[in-house]
């Protein structure tokens, strides 16, 4: 086999496992979950085209709020998460020391690993009726009995922004850790104050640490479901729990399709949109992270 | 006429074009069997494409390469009995030095005991008889240079290939290796092909050097006959140290041409690649530094021969280097010349300002057509 | 330039801040771990002592997480279904990593892109697409030929498909940026010294690649292994641990057992991930 012929067929042969991944296990099943999100129940047993089950997402308000509250809650959570999050990013890849740096760095690392069950296990034995918090400030004896912090939005905005946070600090970390510290220096050297240098020369830099954090985020809180329902509790609204009431509890797959096509719609449009904005590519941000 | 077997390697009109950029073009050379042969060359003018067609790496456009007679275009790069030291030496991190030097051993399956034997045989001939054991990362960069030499020499290869590999060395490891790579291809008696763009490098090794440039070589031989007789103007340049300035001819008589330069004297030289030249051509003038005596204004002037050309100038500055020291004169019209001093820093030296006379044989001023003329 | 006073000042409150943050991010960990070792039916204050009882306990009320059939039946798929996902992810990312790096072809940047959707794609997305398409095809044959295709069926096989679906992207990632390093001069050397090309794939490239592959490996069957979203829509009768605990949890009154499930988790966990950063630690000197 002559070198050129040998060529063609190893690239095939390499491009065969990435094309059987994409097309049997993304591609297909997104276009089957499409066609199924198409088909109306005309009656039991018959179905057509047609768009019925998106007009009955917009003829409930219940869809319809639930959605929206969950897209805003999830770019309160991806905000919060930013603001909290870049302060440490900076003092890990920049203000601690040699050694520290490595071992703060581990430490983030760590609790990523686990899984978001424990997590909000966790968060649940701190903060119900008969958990740590409440114990504690009766002990302390400012309160008089037993508080339930859970189910709440507030705690569930906690536990989201918890469980994204790190995912957030990582790429920042990441993309602070190749800033050159003179780039800083020349700032204050040119006359700058801390806060013009932060606006001017750090977060332009830092910005596709910033979109592949926010894009990753708003992604993993939009499409989480273990932290709203635990520690949000039945009243919770979380889309994510309606996909599945529709799926499993229902049993109406074309209803869930439709659903889970429109988080999918909603999501990738506000990450495009994010992107657009902030001039990056998906490449530039998520790959290198 | 001498059996083609004496030569270890021959390129015959050997050309390489990468779409409408040609690489190398048209290259022919013999290189006789033990010699070692460098090409020489700046950045970018093809030797490195040469080299890579000779151990098989690229195919050439047209042309035929011969080992010891015999040709080697259709045998794929891990057939060919060519062995190539790497610009960085690609050393393997990941084996000790025994397992780096066994490589080629194991991969035409050479039996255990004799892989031994050979590795062990080979870590005598360049003198690092203990270092089997170690890591690469473990060696000095000489070391690896050696180790590099002997993974391709345990091979017994018709003809080795080194591309550029002193590059990475500082400067005095540099001066040390010249010789050790010297010394070493008389040891194995192996026909060494070296690719360098540093000329010093190619000079003190060398039994033979082809000059290169855009392709082509300019001129092959020894390095005595490159240094004193260059053929044209780019090796003039290229290989050693040279006043140069361009000017037109006035008269030319029996080799040797009156010229006019731009910077407003006049000169008699030898017209140098024996070209001919006429009158009006435009010529470049080399005069190499250490035929130019410099002679203060007060001293007693040396009886002028003829066939001498002198000019009068002022001392702008002093460049020491040790042996190398020159000495910067400005020209009456404004050039600067070097000219080679020796500078004990006692009272005899150039002074900046002093006003001297230089003085050098026309023997020793070579000019030739500048490009596009009289090829 | 700030005045040294509020330079300081601000330092300090600097690192307070960072200090909170990290009690902040253990404090739900810390009180998962502890109460596994508090010898009380729940897992709540007050402390009543110390035990390893939820550990290695085999009697009821106070069963074990060693004895506990069912949890030690979901680690045990957990496990299973972890080592294949990091089996085939390491495999396919591979051959991705040589295809993106080594290879030309038309529309590559645009398959690069398409290789890192699986990413962003919400978890549960991933699962439902699987299940529906999986569904389909099972009913299709079903209905034609009559032949009940069991593995297309929610279970273990269709979880490993659905895990596999995105956590090869990360695989991708990591052995495509340590490809990149790679100095193809080393392969023409053992080209130049008479190796075959398996041969140099064998004993030059692979052997370079293999920290990042082992790194890779344990990355994803941590992923794999603490993954619920897209787990949850494609279990069967058989399911992994996570699911496990989960359905424990939603009964009220749980024991500290899921505690010390809890605590054995994380500490496996952080020594594994401790373990793939060593590893390429470890080459990075050479």
């Amino acid at each position: 086999m002559n070198p050129r012929d040998f060529k063609r067929l190893s690239l095939i042969l390499l491009f065969m496992p990435f094309a059987l991944w994409i097309l049997l296990l993304i591609v297909l099943p997104h276009i089957g979950m499409g066609v199924l999100a198409l088909r109306e129940k005309v009656a039991p047993r018959v179905y057509e085209f047609g768009f019925g089950n998106f007009i009955e997402f917009l003829h409930e308000p219940i869809y319809w709020n639930t959605l929206l509250r969950t897209g805003t809650m999830s770019m309160l959570v991806t905000a919060l998460a930013l603001i909290a999050g870049f302060p440490i990013a900076y003092y890990i890849a920049k203000i601690a020391g040699r050694r520290s740096r490595g071992a703060l760095f581990l430490l983030c690392l760590i609790p990523l690993w686990v899984s978001d069950l424990i997590r909000a296990f966790g968060w649940i034995l701190l903060l119900r009726e008969t958990g740590v918090i409440s114990g504690a400030l009766q002990a302390i004896g400012l309160i008089d009995g037993p508080v339930e912090l859970l189910y709440n939005d507030v705690t569930v905005i906690i536990g989201l922004v918890y469980t994204v946070i790190l995912f957030m600090i990582v790429p920042l970390v990441s993309t602070l850790d190749g800033m050159d510290n003179a780039m800083i220096e020349a700032g204050y050297n040119l006359g700058g104050n801390g806060f013009t240098v932060l606006r001017r020369i750090i977060i332009p830099y830092a910005m596709p640490g910033i979109v592949s954090g926010c894009i990753i985020v708003f992604m993993l809180t939009a499409g989480s479901y273990l932290t709203p329902i635990l520690l949000g509790g039945k009243n919770s609204s979380w889309f994510t729990e309606t996909i599945y009431e529709q799926f499993i509890t229902r049993y109406n797959w074309e209803s869930g399709a439709a659903f889970g096509f429109l988080l999918l719609a909603f999501t990738s449009g506000v990450v495009w949109l994010g992107l657009k904005l902030s001039r990056q590519t998906l490449a530039g941000t998520v790959a290198k992270s | 006429m001498t059996s083609q077997a004496d030569y270890d390697l021959e390129c015959c009109n050997v050309s390489k074009s990468f779409g409408p950029v040609r690489a190398v073009d048209d290259v022919s050379f013999e290189i006789p069997s033990g010699s070692f042969f460098s090409i020489l060359g700046p950045s970018g003018c093809g030797k490195t494409t040469l080299m890579r067609m000779i151990a098989g790496f690229e195919n050439p456009s047209a042309g035929d390469i011969r080992i010891k007679g015999a040709s080697v275009l259709g045998t794929p790069p891990n057939r060919r009995n060519v062995k190539m030291v790497f610009q960085h030496l690609a050393l393997f991190p990941m084996m000790n030095v025994q397992e780096n030097i066994a490589y080629g051993l194991r991969c035409i399956g050479t039996g255990k005991a004799e892989i031994q034997r050979k590795v062990k045989d080979v870590l005598e001939r360049i003198a690092l008889p203990d270092v089997g054991e170690r890591e690469i990362h473990q060696l000095s960069g000489g070391q690896k240079q050696r180790i590099a030499i002997a993974r391709c020499m345990v091979l017994d290869p018709d003809v080795l290939l080194l591309d550029e590999p002193l590059g990475a060395l500082d400067l005095k490891l540099r001066e040390a290796m010249k010789i050790e790579l010297k010394l070493l291809q008389h040891q194995f008696n192996t026909t060494f092909v070296y690719i360098t763009h540093d000329q010093s490098e190619a000079l003190v090794m060398s039994d033979h050097v082809a000059v290169m440039n855009n392709g082509k070589f300019e001129q092959v031989g020894a390095p005595q006959q490159l240094y004193h007789h260059p053929a044209s103007a780019f090796v003039a340049g290229f290989v050693g140290d040279a006043n140069r300035w361009s000017g037109s001819v006035l008269e030319t008589s029996d080799g040797r041409a009156r010229v006019e330069t731009a910077a407003g004297f006049s000169l008699v030289c030898k017209t140098g690649g024996g070209q001919s030249l006429r009158r009006g051509d435009s010529v470049e003038v080399f005069v190499r530094p250490e035929f130019i005596r410099a002679e203060r204004g007060d001293a007693a002037p040396a009886a002028a021969q003829t066939g001498d050309d002198s000019l009068e100038g002022t001392v702008d500055s002093l460049l020491f280097n040790g042996a190398n020291s020159r000495v910067l004169v400005r020209s009456g019209t404004g050039e600067l010349i070097e000219a080679d001093a020796t500078l004990t820093g006692g009272p005899e030296d150039a002074r900046p300002g002093d006003r001297v006379r230089l003085t050098w044989s026309a023997d020793q001023a070579l000019c030739f057509a500048t490009q596009g003329g009289g090829r | 330039m700030l005045d040294r006073n509020t330079n300081w000042g601000f330092l300090l409150g600097y690192r307070l801040y960072v200090l909170a943050f990290f009690i902040f991010l253990a404090a739900p960990l810390t009180a998962a771990a502890v109460f596994a070792f508090n010898d009380s039916l729940f897992p709540a204050l007050p402390w009543q002592g110390f035990t390893l009882d939820w550990f290695f306990n085999d009697t009821d009320p106070k069963l074990g997480m060693f004895h506990d059939r069912r949890l030690l039946r979901g680690l045990y798929y957990s496990f299973v279904i972890g080592i294949a996902v990091a089996g085939l992810s390491v495999a396919v990312g591979t051959c991705n990593a040589f295809l993106f790096v080594r290879r030309q072809f038309p529309a590559k940047n645009f398959f690069y892109i398409v290789m890192i959707v699986p990413l962003v794609i919400p978890g549960v997305i991933l699962g439902i697409s699987i299940l529906v398409f999986a569904s389909t095809v099972a009913n299709g044959v079903e209905d034609g030929y009559g032949i009940d295709l069991e593995l297309l069926r929610p279970g273990i096989l269709l979880v490993v498909l659905g895990q596999f679906s995105f956590v090869t992207t990360i695989t991708s990632l990591v052995i495509i940026a340590r490809l990149k390093k790679f100095d193809g001069s080393m392969e023409e050397a053992a080209f130049n010294l008479g190796a075959s090309r398996a041969r140099v794939l064998a004993t030059i490239t692979l052997p370079f690649l293999r920290p990042a592959m082992i790194a890779a490996g344990i990355v994803a069957f941590l992923v794999s292994f603490e993954n619920f979203n897209t787990t949850l829509f494609l279990v069967g009768s058989e399911s992994p641990l996570t699911i496990t605990m989960f359905d424990r949890m939603a009964k009220v009154g749980s024991t500290p057992v899921l505690n010390a499930v809890s605590f054995f988790l994380m500490v496996g966990s952080g020594l594994l991930a401790v373990v793939s950063i060593l590893v390429q630690r470890d080459r990075a000197k050479e």
